[in-house]
């Protein structure tokens, strides 16, 4: 008997794990994958949105607005890569700028401190924005996370305070009997006083199972480009385009890595696996995001993806509990990411209402900080490789990897298990290689330490194999 | 071994290119020279080639990658070159200092006389292709595939369909049919194929392994592992042809799309780059644009056969020993060398009149032809005609200029290009 369960490990159910480890109860987190992580939160534009452009009033601006403020905090405890860059609102016609002036509207009443600036300063502050541009909205207090390290972060540290974390359990119905919730999964039941639903595009699903009033979770995708970093200087600010006649606009933005996302799209798709991309769509993209920026060095694209938004009708997030004690997370679309630790310390008022929430004495917010090998200094390397060799030995050329690292990755609690698990944690992967080289010794690392056959190693969920057969002796 | 330590040669790459260039460095009075190969064993990329073919130039013999690859080693190791592996260089920066890290040695600065840069090139991979449909495992690239099945002794898969016709991918149809896996086909998005006419003949022909030319993958079906793939034949412009779909259950996708020159530490300093090559610009002594710093091999621009590699190597070592002894005296007229009609690209990017004789071009013709010439001009001017039964674009073309006489053209600005005559 828990006395909470949060089904679903993305950014929303690691936050309110980690804000749960904090008091004394027993918290199950349930995620269906075979990591945290792996759905919408690692498929978006990372973006910490500076909270200005949703409409006055929603939810989305409340929460928004005080998630970017809490975000610093969060990052700095969990060891988080965060930038704060600072976003761009491009116009680039009369049209667009009559738009953007809508948007400043909008921005102060949300009360995000924005900037309407000239074309001049524009070009001063973001050299390689369009020539076109003629307007736009400074968003300092925008900035971009790793949302890969993010999740992993929160729900290590949620760990490190007592939270259990089951893998590969996906919540098939949900039954309440009196004050007593009995989740079902595909391998058992759990029981619960409080059952929090953070299931992403299913969470209409996980509603579906208890409540009466049914509710319809859209996917919505978004596919984008990533470039490679590259030693010439490029857009140093997340650039958004102004929603217009010409299209709803996309982004180009730096990662915290270095890198470049060019996206996202925007179409409905039928189901929450659709997570392809095509060539036409993509084709649009680009189309959009020279709206923003004169030139794309399209021979540094490393890959394409797609994440799904959770969309719902209303248009705002929706968080109710329409059967006392069951909490719904529900249409948590962007800005979801930026807005998640105001709906983790909401979820934790609504909690609070159902059962008491008393504090740990020994509850600690940091995570222990991980190595980042290639960014220390050339003698701290030195004496750190001297107390253990393996982050002398490099596993990973693209970025720089060391075996040390990975090994490390692997045994902290919520530890990587698969390839991409690895790669999410510590960058092996992530690369202009894609994996190309350092793919069989990550195999190997993860074989050597988890005591596994190269063939049961997956590069994510259960049954995406890499490695068919052994060729020679025993099969 | 943290700290600084100094030596006159440090050559990147411990591959074919790699081990020439010491060998060569030695035999022109070098000693103090570090060689440091990032992965365990030196060799390569030839240590996962088990298939033969290689040396016919080199030793008038045909062999495997590995036994090639050994007498390099072999090589090197007679004359006691000192060579460190598991060490990966991180850095290499314009004043010569090349820092790597390695298990054995930790992190180590080391301050060179001259760099060789002979780091090999990287596949393209299905992002850099912009391959439309899901992401599941199963899709990889055909080296990685090579390396899993030679090296690791690991099948990837039992069904398989090969996207692209480079060599590595034919090369890796005939094997993994002989380790017993079934190939679906070949599809080559351009009207012909990108690998050695002998290799389409010894592994697709001989295997009845269908090359499907002008198609290539219009969706990838799979959620967690790769299911389908759907293959569509293309027109002119390169779009699919509605229609015609062709639907493959497989396991495996392999992609033979391309390689490319491997460079981050060049690039990171800002040597300049080939815009076509991908690798840096060399001149005939193949120094790049940072004095000092040579390029040879994959990473200096793609090869067919290694036996060019291992040349190409040589004169590399030559030439960085020359510079150690006292410089390279290239201050004769400059000739430029620039592609013309038909050619994807030509090495050296420059030359000096007075070392004509050892310059060796070396270029790709964008398309095939047949029966056309090639025509070498100065400044307009045609100084060599040579007649070509065939051009593929898969083969790269050698024309030493050994002989030529541009006395004529000295003291007026020297523009050397090189085109494609079509009878
Ligand atoms: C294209 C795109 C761009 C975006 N850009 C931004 C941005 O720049 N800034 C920003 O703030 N936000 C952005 N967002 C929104 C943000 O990514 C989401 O709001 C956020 O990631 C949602 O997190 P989540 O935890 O609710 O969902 P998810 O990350 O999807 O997590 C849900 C989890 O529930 C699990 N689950 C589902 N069903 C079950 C089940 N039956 N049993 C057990 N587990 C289950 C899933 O496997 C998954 O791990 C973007 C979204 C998209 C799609
Ligand atoms: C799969 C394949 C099949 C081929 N088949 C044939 C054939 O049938 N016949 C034929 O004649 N030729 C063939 N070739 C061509 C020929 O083998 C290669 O062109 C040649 O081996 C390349 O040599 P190289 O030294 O330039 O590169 P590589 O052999 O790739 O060597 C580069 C070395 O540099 C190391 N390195 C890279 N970065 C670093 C770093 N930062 N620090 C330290 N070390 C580093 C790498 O680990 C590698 O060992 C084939 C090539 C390939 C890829």
């Amino acid at each position: 008997m828990y006395d909470i369960i949060i089904i679903g490990a993305g950014v929303i159910g690691a936050t309110i794990a980690r804000n749960l480890s904090r008091y004394d109860v027993k918290v199950l987190v349930l995620e269906k994958n075979s990591d945290v992580g792996d759905e919408t939160s690692c498929a978006n534009s990372a973006i910490v949105h500076s909270g200005y452009d949703p409409h006055p009033g929603t939810l989305k601006a409340e929460l928004n607005m005080a998630g970017n403020r809490m975000f610093a905090k969060e990052c700095e405890e969990l060891d988080v890569e965060l930038k704060n860059i600072g976003s761009l609102t491009v116009a680039t016609n009369k049209e667009e700028e009559d738009m953007l002036d809508k948007l400043y509207v909008d921005g102060m009443t949300n009360g995000a401190p924005i900037e309407i600036i000239s074309a001049e300063r524009l070009r001063e502050m973001e050299p390689f924005v369009t020539k076109k541009a003629t307007k736009a909205i400074w968003a300092p207090t925008a900035g971009i996370v790793n949302p890969f390290e993010l999740v992993v972060a929160l729900m290590e540290n949620a760990m490190d305070n007592g939270v259990e974390l089951k893998l590969e359990e996906k919540v098939t119905g949900i039954a309440k009997d009196g004050d007593v919730f009995k989740v079902e999964t595909e391998k058992g039941a759990y029981q619960a006083g409080v059952v929090i639903n953070c299931a992403g595009v299913n969470s209409g699903v996980i509603n579906n199972y208890i409540n009466e009033k049914k509710e319809l979770i859209r996917p919505r995708k978004g596919e984008y480009y990533v470039l490679d970093h590259f030693p010439a200087p490029y857009v140093t600010h997340t650039l958004f385009s102004v929603p217009s006649s010409k299209g709803k606009g996309v982004l180009v933005s730096p990662t915290t890595h270095g890198n470049y996302l060019i996206g996202p799209s925007s179409e409905f798709v039928e189901s929450e696996d659709d997570k392809g991309t095509d060539g036409t769509t993509l084709d649009n993209v680009i189309k959009e995001a020279y709206r923003l920026v004169d030139e794309i060095p399209m021979q540094y694209v490393i890959r394409e993806f797609s994440g799904l938004r959770a969309y719902h009708d209303s248009g705002d997030f929706v968080i109710n509990s329409p059967v006392p004690g069951f909490i719904n997370m529900l249409g948590i679309q962007s800005p979801g990411l930026a807005s998640s630790p105001a709906i983790g310390e909401k979820a934790i008022g609504m909690v609070r209402d159902v059962i008491e929430l008393r504090e740990k004495k020994d509850w600690n917010p940091r995570r222990r900080p991980l190595y980042r090998v290639n960014t220390l200094p050339v003698e701290e390397r030195q004496a750190l490789i001297a107390t253990n060799p393996d982050f002398g030995q490099m596993v990973c050329r693209c970025e720089q990897v060391t075996k040390g690292e990975v090994i490390d990755c692997i045994h902290r609690n919520c530890g990587a298990r698969t390839v991409k698990g690895v790669k999410k944690r510590v960058r092996p992967g992530f690369g202009k290689c894609q994996g190309g080289f350092c793919e069989p010794l990550i195999m190997k690392i993860l074989c050597d330490e988890l005591g596994k056959q190269p063939v049961d190693v997956n590069y994510s969920n259960r049954g995406s194999y890499i490695l068919k057969e052994k060729t020679k002796g025993e099969k | 071994m943290n700290g600084t330590v100094k030596y006159d040669l440090v050559i990147v790459g411990g591959g074919s290119a790699g081990l020439a260039a010491a060998v060569a460095a030695y035999d022109s009075g070098i000693r103090s020279i570090l060689v440091l190969e990032k992965d365990k064993y030196l060799g390569g990329i030839l240590l996962q080639c088990i298939h033969n073919g290689f040396g016919l130039h080199e030793f008038k013999e045909e062999m495997a990658g590995p036994e090639y690859a050994q007498r390099f080693i072999d090589q090197v190791k007679e004359r006691g070159i000192e060579c460190k592996t598991n060490a990966m260089v991180l850095d290499i920066t314009p004043d010569r200092k090349v820092h790597y890290s390695s298990l054995e040695d930790g992190y180590v600065v080391v301050e060179a006389g001259a760099v060789i840069c002979s780091t090999g090139c990287s596949e393209r991979t299905r992002g850099a292709i912009n391959i439309p449909g899901t992401r599941p495992s199963g899709i990889l690239t055909a080296g990685l595939a090579q390396r899993y099945l030679n090296i690791e002794g690991y099948m990837v898969g039992k069904r398989v369909f090969i996207l692209g016709s480079g060599d590595i991918g034919l090369i890796m149809a005939r094997r993994m049919t002989l380790e017993g896996a079934k190939v679906l086909g070949v599809a080559e998005l351009m009207p012909y194929s990108n690998g050695l006419n002998r290799n389409i003949v010894q592994c697709l022909h001989d295997y009845n392994i269908p090359l499907y030319l002008h198609h290539t993958v219009k969706e990838i079906i799979g959620k967690d592992h790769i299911e389908k793939v759907v293959i569509c034949p293309v027109d002119d412009n390169l779009k699919f042809i509605e229609g015609q779909d062709m639907t493959f259950e497989v396991d495996t996708l392999l992609l033979s799309v391309g390689l490319l020159p491997n460079n981050p530490l060049l690039e990171k300093i800002g040597v300049r780059m080939h815009p076509k090559t991908k690798g840096p610009v060399v001149n005939e002594d193949l120094e790049t644009s940072i004095p000092g710093i040579f390029a040879c091999g994959n990473s200096l621009h793609v090869h067919d056969l290694v036996d060019f590699v291992s040349a190409e190597g040589r004169l590399a070592g030559k030439n960085a020993a020359r510079f150690l002894n006292g410089g390279l005296g290239d201050d004769t007229a400059v000739i430029d060398i620039a592609p013309l009609n038909g050619i994807g690209y030509v090495l050296p990017s420059l030359t000096h009149l007075d070392s004509i004789d050892d310059t060796v071009l070396k270029f790709r013709v964008k398309q095939p032809y047949n029966n056309v010439y090639i025509n070498i001009k100065v400044n307009g001017q045609s100084v060599k005609r040579l007649k070509k039964p065939y051009l593929l674009p898969a083969e790269m073309e050698n024309i030493p200029l050994k002989g030529l006489e541009l006395q004529a053209f000295a003291g007026d600005k020297m523009e050397m290009t090189v085109e494609v005559e079509e009878s």
